[in-house]
């Protein structure tokens, strides 16, 4: 019997029995522990099998487009924080990149690597989270207690740069408003040289474990095409078959430069993700070797800038501000009126350790930007749930929400 | 008499911009410039009419007209290896000439070249659905219809999204407020509570960052509290703090603050 509902009774509609078949319908958080944030799922049951399932998202709505309309740009920066908090530096990162390509902006050889070096920590620490977070759903606490202390090291690090462990804003439009302290070069290279070992110390104790291998070979098998049709990117796409990442492909900042494979598989099931982000982690310490070697180099030719100059956009040097009266009337009228970049739109795609971030900005000259879209990969690897789970059962719910790597700031905005 | 305002675009405005200032333009080159690019745009135009093209930051940018977009995105995907819809939304023109733009992002990972496919619609008009050629436009689509109300057509599943069911308006629209009037600091307590509760909840706090820093007994007055009402002399006396219960604590026998030893050297 249907429920009938008033303003005072609350409408039970966590199960219902109403139907003549034997399908149950079950809700599936929004505050489950395995959900990764607020996502309900309403799962329609045969016994233990799914045949239908429809995500259900927006628990953590913020409306982050409609602020970024009524904010100055630099403004808007501490709001891409909050999109995928665990990795934040990437979201300031395709902000800062997408306004930077509107105006037409040459960032500094020193900012950019220190940017690089930025990036990759972040998607070390945003697959660590992954990998302890998901480990603990299946059941592996030790796994996630080694995976969390290693990301401790990666947080220190970050807080003596910026100050902050979670949400940075550690990158600005036109550059880095910081050098790296004394200490981050010699904590970062004690951090990566025993990187190896823990990574192996995880792969020893999930590799050949027959849990582990049971929740994860032959679960959640997305097709190539299937990948490709939900827009997937990142680790889910390059699980699937196709080898693409937009650092080797279209690359930004000095990708070019540095060397690093690009590990992908055929297989398309969680076990392949799960293979993929432990070898972007190490491909990523590859990277970092190379980005110090490079911030040597530019300590060594005398690279010291860190902001781009242009001065109707981007304020002066804190030394220029306090010394120089036209600086300081800039960075007046940037800080109060906010910078206007050119009349026209861009879309500017970044590899983030999720996927392709990607921000739609279009200007009308103002100093907030006319519109501004946030492509969150989380977004479709949510959406795909919706064809990926009928078929498989409950306990297989959990390991694939894992695998898919959502993170509800992003998919809900 | 009030002054007037525009209803159709209630954003936040920039508060000075000089007299003569002129934006400068991103610059737009011709599709003729890149290869990949002027091939396509030629296959598009052989089968549907473009209104405009060109080159922006990397990009191609078509317009097309509305009735054709999934015969266009059809042909990039099956014959121009435009495999993936990364993103689609909409722009919001009501105020200046009543219509909202559509923007398809397509990928080609085969060429590596991205292509922004765009049209514009009148307000009111709905658009064909490309569920069925790429399925992110599932979300995608039910994402610009819960922001900007623009529906697709055979589209399965056209409801909200991100905003619930029951919400009014949709907010990336321009006329959208960004702050509630007096209606809105009533509307939840009639929807749950009831009008005849509005005396006893009060108005709805839209602001929950306000503070009013002359109503001083909402601040925690913590060791002077004072009972509601009561007109504040700045000099109440201190109020010993104990947090025991009337009938005293379960499983604690007799706990007296007052009589009780609180250790200080943890090394004694």
């Amino acid at each position: 019997m249907a429920q009938i509902t008033n303003r005072l009774t609350p409408f039970f509609e966590n199960i219902t029995f109403d139907r003549d078949d034997n399908e149950l319908i079950l809700n599936f958080g929004p505050q489950h522990p395995s959900a990764h944030g607020q996502l309900r799922l309403m799962l329609h049951l045969q016994q233990e099998q799914i045949v239908k399932a429809h995500p259900d998202i927006g628990y953590l709505h913020r409306g982050m487009e409609k602020m970024a309309e009524n904010m100055i740009y630099n403004e808007f920066m501490p709001t891409t924080d909050r999109m995928d908090y665990i990795a934040s530096s990437s979201n300031n990162y395709g902000f800062a990149l997408a306004v930077e390509k509107l105006i037409g902006l040459e960032v500094p050889r020193r900012a950019k690597v220190i940017r690089m070096m930025l990036l990759e920590i972040n998607r070390i620490m945003s697959h660590l989270f992954w990998l302890a977070t998901t480990a603990l759903d299946i059941g592996a606490m030790t796994v996630f207690l080694f995976a969390f202390r290693e990301r401790e090291y990666l947080m220190d690090i970050i807080e003596g740069y910026c100050g902050a462990r979670l949400t940075h804003s550690a990158i600005r439009i036109g550059g880095v408003p910081l050098d790296i302290q004394d200490s981050f070069l010699v904590q970062l290279k004690t951090f990566l040289d025993k990187l190896p070992q823990n990574i192996k110390d995880y792969e020893d104790l999930l590799d050949t474990n027959r849990i582990w291998l049971m929740r994860m070979e032959e679960v959640g098998h997305i097709s190539k095409e299937l990948s490709l049709s939900w827009g997937c990117s990142g680790p889910m796409l390059r699980a699937s078959g196709t080898a693409w990442d937009i650092r080797k492909e279209e690359p930004y900042e000095l990708y070019d430069e540095v060397e690093f494979k690009v590990p992908f598989s055929d297989k398309g099931d969680n076990f392949a993700r799960y293979r993929i982000y432990m070898e972007e982690m190490r491909e990523s310490a590859k990277i970092l070797y190379q980005t110090m070697d490079m911030y040597g180099a530019c300590v060594k030719n005398n690279q010291t800038e860190l902001m781009a100059h242009a001065p109707k956009y981007i304020s002066a040097s804190k030394l220029d501000i306090m010394t120089q009266n036209y600086s300081l009337m800039q960075h007046f009228v940037l800080v109060t009126q906010g910078m206007r970049p050119p009349v026209g739109e861009v879309y500017v795609a970044t590899e983030s350790p999720k996927g392709e971030l990607g921000f739609y900005i279009n200007s009308q000259g103002g100093p907030y930007p006319y519109r501004l879209k946030l492509r969150a990969p989380s977004f479709w690897h949510t959406g795909i749930l919706t064809d990926l789970l009928p078929g498989h059962y409950i306990p297989d719910v959990v390991s694939i929400i894992g695998t898919t790597n959502i993170v509800f700031g992003e998919v809900d905005r | 008499m009030r002054a007037y305002t525009p209803k159709d675009d209630v954003q936040a405005k920039p508060y000075y911009t000089d007299r003569f200032y002129v934006s400068p333009q991103v610059p737009k080159e011709a599709v003729e410039n890149d290869a990949v690019f002027a091939a396509d745009l030629a296959a598009i135009k052989a089968k549907f009419e473009v209104s405009d093209a060109y080159i922006q930051v990397g990009q191609m940018v078509v317009y097309i007209h509305a009735k054709d977009n999934y015969g266009v995105l059809e042909l990039l995907r099956d014959e121009l290896e435009y495999t993936q819809l990364t993103e689609m939304s909409a722009i919001d023109w009501l105020a200046k000439e009543n219509k909202f733009e559509i923007f398809y992002q397509m990928l080609s990972m085969n060429k590596r070249k991205r292509v922004r496919i765009k049209m514009f619609i009148e307000n009111g008009q709905a658009v064909n659905s490309v569920n069925e050629l790429f399925r992110s436009a599932d979300w995608s689509e039910r994402e610009m219809f819960d922001m900007f109300g623009i529906e697709a057509n055979g589209h399965p599943f056209m409801k909200r999204i991100l905003l619930p069911y029951d919400w009014q308006g949709h907010p990336l629209l321009k006329t959208y407020p960004l702050e509630g009037d007096e209606f809105a600091a009533w509307y939840e307590v009639d929807k749950i509570y009831g009008k005849e509760a509005r005396d006893i909840i009060g108005p709805e706090l839209r602001d929950p960052a306000k503070v009013d820093r002359y109503d001083s007994d909402r601040f925690a007055r913590l060791g002077h509290e004072v009972p509601k009402g009561t007109v504040i002399t700045g000099h109440e006396p201190k109020i010993e703090q104990s947090y025991q219960e009337e009938g005293g604590v379960f499983m604690i026998k007799k706990f007296d603050k007052k009589s009780s030893v609180v250790i200080d050297d943890p090394q004694r």
